[in-house]
């Protein structure tokens, strides 16, 4: 099971037999519209608050995701979810309703991957026979907790990013048809000192870096194992920065199968400054766009890095550095 | 024709000032608006925000830092009048319309719109 340092090799491949994503008005405008399963055209989703909202769309994916597996919820044997409000209430207000039992996680955007290597974890070690993994996040919500409320009508930066609104699930089994769960690498805390968080993409580049260096010397691969590594949400600035650190370290991945979530979810011509972020970032783009790919037979081996970065209102304001992290998940196609 | 000219640089230089604040400086938005409004306070105590608006116009009144000029002003000219305490009950004396405004017609706004996100 420990395979090197820090990554999980799961010997019994857990199966993903199904996945649900959910997205708002701007994601139903955005370059992967038909990889959702609901589509909501207002943001509020009729509730009364955008914390109510994102807490609808979790549900939601949950709810699509067990179905679509033929399942009840009385099936699944326990929830891990995330999210980025205070004391995570998106996801144990949506753990209330669907009444599995849960674990809370908070691990910011890198929450989606470490979710599911756990899912794969327990499922690998007989601990469970269904585990749900699901995250959430709300563009509207995480600008009111950690930015300004869009209506005060602060200025972004070009390079801060648009926190994608949105719910992604994964449900995952010892047994079934669908995309295995092979390996995980575990991410450590790296900080090199930024604390603008309006460039969170560029304070979790080397976090990103870090996890992948770590990946590749724990399974002894490299690049060319993987038809695509695709990172959670660094934007624009971040993959950048992510390229160079990979170059400087001797770590060759080509441009072609090097890709971010926050870079693949929008269309070119959105406003969304460097590109996408939140918990819902990289679940979207994985659990939609990026699965159905391999389920199409398009990709066979992915690595996807979700990064996070772990700062709280109070330590922005308190002047601390933004710490970040990244954990990395193997997914392969069946029967290959 | 000149008048619109001076209005239009010297509002606008105050404007990007606030600009390079936020992107060069980092201050936060509300940081940025407070330092403008206590630089129009402090001009103004000393006598200097009223000349630049009769040479500017609109181009220094509008301003938020003609706020600040506004609150010195009302403080001095109560001082004068009613002594010491006159700065504290004239502080608000100019500029009370203004701010009266912003709080009844923020909420009639909240009242009829919803934000969109």
């Amino acid at each position: 099971m420990l395979q090197g340092r820090q990554s999980w090799v799961f010997v019994k491949q857990p199966v993903i037999i199904s996945t649900a994503v959910v997205g708002g008005p701007f994601e139903g405008a955005g370059a992967l519209a038909q990889d959702f399963d609901i589509l909501y055209e207002d943001i509020w989703l009729g509730q009364a608050s955008f914390e109510k909202a994102e807490k609808k769309m979790l549900e939601d994916a949950c709810e699509k995701a067990i179905q679509k597996a033929g399942l009840n919820k009385e099936d699944v044997h326990f929830f891990l979810s995330g999210d980025l409000m205070n004391q995570i209430i998106s996801s144990s207000f949506a753990a209330r309703t669907l009444g599995i039992p849960y674990l809370g996680l908070f691990g910011a955007c890198s929450t989606s991957m470490a979710g599911l290597s756990l899912a794969a974890f327990l499922i690998n070690a007989g601990g469970a026979g269904y585990v749900l993994s699901a995250v959430s996040s709300h563009n509207s919500a995480v600008n009111k907790q950690y930015r300004y409320p869009t209506e005060y009508g602060a200025q972004n930066p070009p390079t801060a990013q648009w926190t994608v609104t949105g719910a992604g699930a994964a449900l995952v089994a010892a047994n079934g048809n669908g995309p295995r769960v092979t390996g995980a690498t575990i991410g450590r805390i790296v900080d090199l000192g930024i604390s603008d968080p309006f460039n969170m993409g560029a304070a979790m580049a080397p976090a990103a870096v870090d996890t992948i260096k770590a990946h590749f010397r724990d399974f002894n691969v490299d690049a060319a194992h993987y038809d695509l590594i695709a990172t959670g949400d660094l934007g624009k600035v971040g993959h950048h920065i992510a390229g160079d650190l990979l170059q400087e370290q001797g770590i060759d991945i080509p441009p072609d199968k090097f890709t971010d979530c926050g870079l693949l979810i929008y269309k070119k011509d959105q406003p969304v400054m460097a590109g996408g972020s939140g918990c819902a970032c990289s679940a979207v783009v994985t659990y939609g766009h990026l699965l159905n790919r391999m389920r199409r037979g398009e990709l066979k081996r992915i690595l996807v890095v979700a990064t996070g970065a772990l700062l709280s209102p109070l330590s922005y304001q308190q002047k601390e550095s933004i710490p970040c992290i990244a954990h990395a998940v193997v997914m392969e196609r069946e029967g290959d | 024709m000149e008048k619109y000219l001076i209005a239009f640089v010297v509002g606008g230089t105050i404007c990007v000032i606030g600009q390079i604040l936020l992107d060069v400086f980092r201050l936060t938005p509300a940081h940025m608006t407070v330092a403008l409004v206590v630089t129009g306070a402090v001009l103004g105590g000393l006598g200097l925000y009223e000349p630049l608006v009769k040479f500017a116009g609109a181009g220094a009144s509008v301003p938020i830092s003609s706020f600040g000029n506004s609150l010195v002003k009302g403080a001095l000219f109560e001082a004068k009048t009613t002594g010491l305490v006159g700065v504290l009950t004239g502080i608000f004396e100019v500029t009370s319309a203004g701010i009266s405004s912003a709080i009844i017609f923020g909420f009639l706004a909240s009242l009829l719109f919803k934000p969109k996100g």
